[in-house]
């Protein structure tokens, strides 16, 4: 027997299960979906994220998100292959650095950039998070590596909560290798219980919301 | 119970330590308090019936989890990653130095994870001359200090700030920095090169989701994104008991993990890993292994009273309310896991003539099961392994005087006019009641006065009442 | 609401203090029930339990259920032994065993003294007077296996002359915990140390409690602090006029 057939055989004997059998039907899965209006999604999710020291704009066009995102940057800049950075033309603003397909050399670029811009394919307003699927639009390193993350989100993408997210996403490994939730910037407390913000991924993140669609 | 005269001194010594009672229970309250907050009716409704579910959940999987392992390894493979059934630590160790060799790698990164600190991963990985730097600020501290983790969520909770100066600059050779925010800026920059050199990255797993095989990491620094996404591979090591059945459960344990643990509604990120990077992907991992590992669960899987103490989900909630540990610290608990569910799993997974007296380290004042998530009953478990010691320690012939006096109480106790008349002697004679011999009361002398015998004891001034003889 | 009431004075109580089983009687026949004391009586068992040695608190308990199995209300000065017989008396003889079906009927005949007042004789104001600051400490088997938590202090609310504050951590163990108190005693005055820290915050001068275990764990620490403060029974405090 190999290890795998043995450990699965102890893990059988301990259970009195005979191989093969089928389990019982599970516990349903409990997903409650809040009735919030967008109104009330937009301003809960700027509370969330403020309250962890995040930022939120919105504003009403991809012009205007790429007029804010100009007004944001003071340093180099790499954004995402993301589709709405696209049409609102972050990748031509002025240090922008984008459509880097190669992971070497979007990984160099991350490690010099002082911003990182992506969007989101999800906003959940009760946590304040933002939910970045790995894609070819959306890679994992954008919103890690620079030290501010810029996310420009159409505000269709805001949903209430977790239970909202996987009730859309009930399998989200069948269209991506990670799904990454992002709840604010990076801190830590394991130092006497003081808060630092920004200790390996960004200190700030600041999400802009666009009230218009890309599809 | 037998407890070894180090280990007695050693818990005398924290008890009396001063700098270290203030560092651990103010943290421990701080955190206490934010979990109150984080779960309060106002904040999370149904709280109660996330507990309850969460329960429900994890029972439903471990009673299957042959089923949800074979489900979990096929989703694996079905996204182009591997599993490895690890039956000990050491094999644990075995398989990721063979893989590093294969590579090339000498670096590897690691995310903080209580099952490879079970199993002393980084010690067996030095041994194979491969550098494994743990990336976690408060772990990466401790092992430049040559330390395990004093608290499952916050492992560093025992240091100040001069302890994490002094530890930075002698170490690294850096200008003493005493300023929290400075000394993670050290970190940063030294480990942010670990990051981008390292060859593999090794991480936990919070959760593994049968459906998805996906493994779920939470974190709040972002040193388990990098350590999952920097390098080229991807090694998670699990425990077997860390199954869910669905993604669609995360929702429930995610709102309790992270409120329960630090009072967040959620940790900062949470990564739901499912396999390497795929074609259209820009970055990522290209190789994706799980190591899912035994090491004495199926043990403890195989006991139905006790199987629930594999329910745990890590949150540390038990280990701030639980007014033992916050006494003692968590280096007193002779293995990886502090606390009360320290308390209750060590024993069970090392055997319970190693450290007997663990499981008698409570007051049994319940508050760890008040607080527990995932509904584990620990003072029951506690009991339970109480009455495994004894049974023990009769078929040794140990602790006999302990048990002679259990025995002579329950034979005085089923004899109430003995019981009076002992009673009454012990009374007048020593200054404690009933079976409690020089020994005892000595020991409770030795922290606090005696209280003084009654002149007479309920039932003879309940003769007097009755007969009318009290004012 | 007249009844027959049989006390359970616990074995702390008959030893050491009697006064509380006194003061028990005395609000309940003051509420005019009928008490009793069945001198039979000696411990539930629990020293034995919570040390690991079943088969010693089943013999203990057994001889309780055979000194209380005709009795309608149980009253018990304690949440600790309470529980005892309510829910662990249950661990003790598991389903199937001979005494079981003894358990399940003796058990919701087993009242804490405090729940009794407020659940079955549905009382609040016993007419009590106490001129003093107390403050409430929360034995942690009451609290947390009994659910009483707003009880005593309503009761004590109802006390005239008295002023209740509350401590920061009332729900903390005070470090008693039976055997625990002699196997770690370090660690178990540490506890206790702890909480009379806070007490004392308060400005009370009585600590009150409805476990005589807490109170004699918390006395003695206080005794050993030499700072000034007093403990109390519930029954105690509801007794005095
Ligand atoms: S036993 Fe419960 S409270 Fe303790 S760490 Fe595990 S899940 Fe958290």
């Amino acid at each position: 027997m190999n290890g795998r057939d043995a450990l699965l055989a102890e893990v059988r004997q301990a259970l009195g299960r005979q191989k093969g059998q089928a389990p019982p039907p599970p516990p349903p899965p409990r997903i409650v979906i809040p009735e919030l209006s967008l109104p009330q999604r937009l301003a809960l999710f700027r509370s969330r994220l403020e309250e962890l020291g995040g930022k939120v704009l919105e504003v009403p066009t991809l012009a205007a998100a790429r007029q804010a995102v100009a007004e944001l940057l003071d340093g180099p800049a790499v954004a995402s292959n993301s589709l709405v950075l696209a049409k609102a033309g972050i990748p031509s603003l002025p240090r922008v650095v984008s459509g880097l397909r190669d992971a070497a050399a979007l990984r160099e670029a991350c490690r010099n950039a002082a911003y990182g811009i992506t969007s989101a394919d999800f906003a959940l307003a009760e946590t304040g998070t933002l939910v970045l699927m790995a894609s070819a639009q959306e890679d994992r390193l954008v919103s890690l590596l620079p030290p501010v993350h810029i996310a420009v989100v159409p505000v269709s993408r805001l949903l209430s909560g977790l239970d909202e997210l996987y009730n859309r996403k009930a399998k989200p490994a069948e269209e991506t290798s990670a799904m990454i939730l992002i709840t604010g910037p990076s801190r830590s407390a394991d130092i006497e219980m003081i808060l630092v913000r920004g200790v390996h991924g960004p200190r700030l993140v600041q999400v802009i919301f666009v009230d218009e669609d890309v599809e | 119970m037998i407890i070894s005269a180090e280990r007695k001194q050693s818990i005398e010594r924290a008890v009396a330590d001063p700098k270290l009672q203030l560092a651990v229970y103010s943290a421990t309250a701080r955190l206490k308090q934010k979990r109150v907050e984080a779960v309060s009716p106002a904040e999370l409704p149904d709280y109660q019936q996330l507990r309850e579910c969460a329960h429900q959940l994890k029972k439903h999987a471990l009673e299957n989890l042959d089923y949800y392992l074979e489900q979990f390894e096929a989703n694996v493979l079905a996204h182009g990653g591997k599993v490895i059934f690890a039956q000990t630590g050491k094999q644990v160790g075995e398989f990721i130095a063979t893989l590093a060799k294969q590579r090339g790698v000498s670096l590897l990164v690691k995310s903080k994870s209580m099952t490879t600190e079970e199993i002393h991963l980084n010690e067996a990985l030095e041994r194979e001359k491969l550098e494994a730097v743990e990336t976690d600020l408060g772990e990466y501290i401790l092992q430049l200090a040559h330390e395990r983790p004093f608290h499952i969520v916050a492992p560093a909770v025992h240091k100040t700030r001069h302890d994490v100066a002094d530890i930075l600059s002698q170490k690294l050779g850096v200008q003493r920095e005493e300023v929290p925010e400075h000394q993670a800026m050290i970190a940063r920059r030294t480990l942010r090169e670990k990051f981008l050199a390292a060859g593999i990255g090794i991480s936990g797993a919070n959760f593994l989701v049968a459906d998805s095989g996906a493994v779920v990491l939470v974190e709040n620094e972002g040193n388990a994104r990098l350590c999952v996404s920097a390098p080229p591979i991807h090694v998670a090591v699990a425990g077997i008991e860390k199954i869910i059945p669905r993604a669609q459960d995360l929702p429930v344990f995610l709102k309790l993990l992270a409120r329960s643990g630090t009072g967040q509604r959620l940790t900062v990120y949470t990564s739901f890993l499912s396999g390497p990077r795929r074609a259209a992907e820009v970055d990522g991992p290209s190789e994706f292994y799980v190591v899912l590992m035994n090491n004495g669960r199926t043990k403890l899987l195989a006991d139905s009273s006790k199987r629930e103490s594999l329910f745990c989900i890590r949150c540390g909630a038990c280990l701030n309310a639980c007014p033992v540990y916050r006494k003692i610290g968590g280096h007193n608990y002779p293995w990886a896991y502090s606390g009360p569910i320290g308390a209750i799993i060590t024993p069970q997974y090392q055997g319970l003539s190693q450290d007997p007296w663990l499981p008698y380290a409570s007051s049994l004042c319940g508050a760890c099961a008040e607080v527990c998530p995932v509904k584990i009953d620990i003072p029951r478990i506690l009991l339970e392994l109480r009455h495994e010691v004894t049974r023990e320690e009769r078929r040794q012939g140990k602790n006999g005087l302990e048990r002679f006096a259990f025995r002579a109480y329950s034979w005085v106790m089923r004899k109430p006019k003995l019981y009076a008349a002992a009673g009454r002697a012990a009374a007048l004679g020593a200054r404690l009641p009933g079976m409690l011999s020089l020994g005892p009361a000595r020991l409770w002398a030795s922290q606090r006065e005696t209280p003084k015998p009654a002149a007479a004891s309920f039932r003879q001034l309940w003769r007097q009442r009755q007969a009318g003889r009290l004012p | 609401m007249y009844g027959r009431v049989s006390l359970f004075v616990t074995c702390l109580v008959d030893q050491l203090f009697p006064n509380v089983g006194l003061a028990v009687a005395d609000v309940l026949e003051r509420l005019g029930y009928q008490v009793e004391f069945r001198p039979q009586q000696t411990c539930c068992g629990q020293p034995a339990f919570n040390s690991g040695y079943r088969e010693e608190a089943q013999a203990v308990a057994e001889h309780f259920i055979r000194v209380f199995r005709d009795a309608d209300f149980i009253v018990v000065p304690s949440g600790s032994c309470t529980s005892m017989i309510t829910h662990h008396f249950f661990e003790l003889f598991p389903a199937g065993s001979d005494l079981r079906e003894e358990v399940e009927y003796l058990a919701p005949r087993v009242w804490e003294f405090s729940k009794f007042l407020l659940e079955v004789a549905k009382v609040e104001d016993v007419g009590a007077r106490f001129e003093g600051v107390v403050t409430y400490h929360d034995s942690c088997h009451a609290l947390r296996e009994l659910g009483i938590r707003e009880g005593p202090r309503r009761l004590l609310a109802k006390v005239r002359g008295l002023t209740l504050r509350e401590m920061s951590i009332a729900e903390e163990c005070c470090g008693f915990g039976g055997t625990f108190s002699i196997k770690f005693p370090e660690v178990s005055a540490g506890m206790a140390r702890t909480k009379i820290e806070s007490i004392l915050k308060t400005g009370a001068s009585t600590i009150v409690s409805i476990d005589s275990s807490c109170l004699m764990q918390l006395q003695g620490v206080i005794a050993r602090m030499g700072v000034p403060l007093e403990t109390k029974h519930l029954a105690e405090i509801l007794a005095s006029r």
